[in-house]
């Protein structure tokens, strides 16, 4: 069980520290968010579940057994909620024209994109 | 200007969440004596689902179900049951909510009635903090006008 918990946790950290070097290195704010998101969520997920693990390493008891569904169901509600909220981030940012980067700086398609009434 | 879009992502998720933050919110409350929580931990919970519901949906359809009449009437209902338990433990001899005394009309023996007392209070302070938070949220985004931002409001 503790080895389960610690296989989880080192993932989860390979997850976070990947989303924070994306969001160092990334030219801009699509970009950032894309790393941020998706390292975030992917790395809480494998925490929480690490974290699940954990609590039942001294044997099943019913407490134990109470908080690791306490946390999955903390993960269950990171995994929607997470890309939710970077979607209305970056769907913002497309509605106040932000343009995205490119690498010699001139935009490839026609920018801002037509939108519907 | 900012003008609202409907957006079906984030609709669905709210769809999804909202009533399961609201049981949340319940459950903060109701945890409040004997674990981190309590009523305006539970209320600003409980205010974040309904606050969810004009972001995702629009303004219209939530003054349908949840009128500025019944948000301020809320506010008021939460400090009526904080006070009135106050005012009624003073009635029954001891200090303002001094909950002991309550074992008068409850079935209860003093120790419980401290129990009680401190969860109908808390009941209380989350349904005004909820109604408030709300109140100015609407307040807020409105501007003041409590109606949506068309182009015919600066026509």
């Amino acid at each position: 069980m503790i080895i389960g918990a610690k296989i989880f946790m080192i993932a989860g950290l390979f997850f976070f520290t990947t989303a924070a070097i994306g969001f160092l290195r990334f030219p801009d704010f699509y970009t950032r968010m894309h790393a941020t998101a998706k390292g975030d969520t992917l790395g809480t997920l494998f925490f929480v579940i690490g974290l699940a693990l954990y609590t039942l390493h001294h044997g099943f008891h019913w407490f134990s057994i109470v908080n690791s569904i306490k946390l999955i169901s903390i993960a269950v509600f990171w995994f929607l909620a997470s890309p939710t909220a970077t979607h209305a981030l970056l769907r913002s940012a497309l509605e106040s024209d932000l343009v995205p980067w490119t690498k010699d700086k001139k935009v490839i398609v026609a920018w801002p994109p037509k939108r519907r009434k | 200007m900012i003008q609202h879009q409907e957006d079906i992502i984030i609709q669905t998720v709210c769809r999804i969440l909202i009533p399961f933050m609201q049981v949340y919110g319940l459950y903060v409350l109701a945890h409040g004596h004997g674990s981190p929580g309590g009523g305006f931990q539970g209320g600003c919970i409980f205010a974040a689902s309904f606050i969810l519901m004009p972001i995702a949906f629009d303004l219209a359809a939530f003054k349908k179900r949840f009128a500025e009449k019944r948000i301020i009437l809320l506010c008021s209902l939460g400090v009526f049951i904080y006070a009135g338990i106050g005012w009624l433990c003073l009635l029954l001899g001891g200090n303002f909510l001094d909950y002991g005394e309550l074992s008068a009309i409850l079935p209860v023996d003093p120790v419980m009635a401290r129990y009680y007392g401190i969860a109908i209070i808390e009941t209380g302070v989350q349904i005004t903090v909820m109604a408030v938070m709300v109140s100015i949220f609407i307040n807020l985004i409105t501007g003041g006008r409590h109606k949506e931002e068309t182009q015919e409001n600066y026509d």
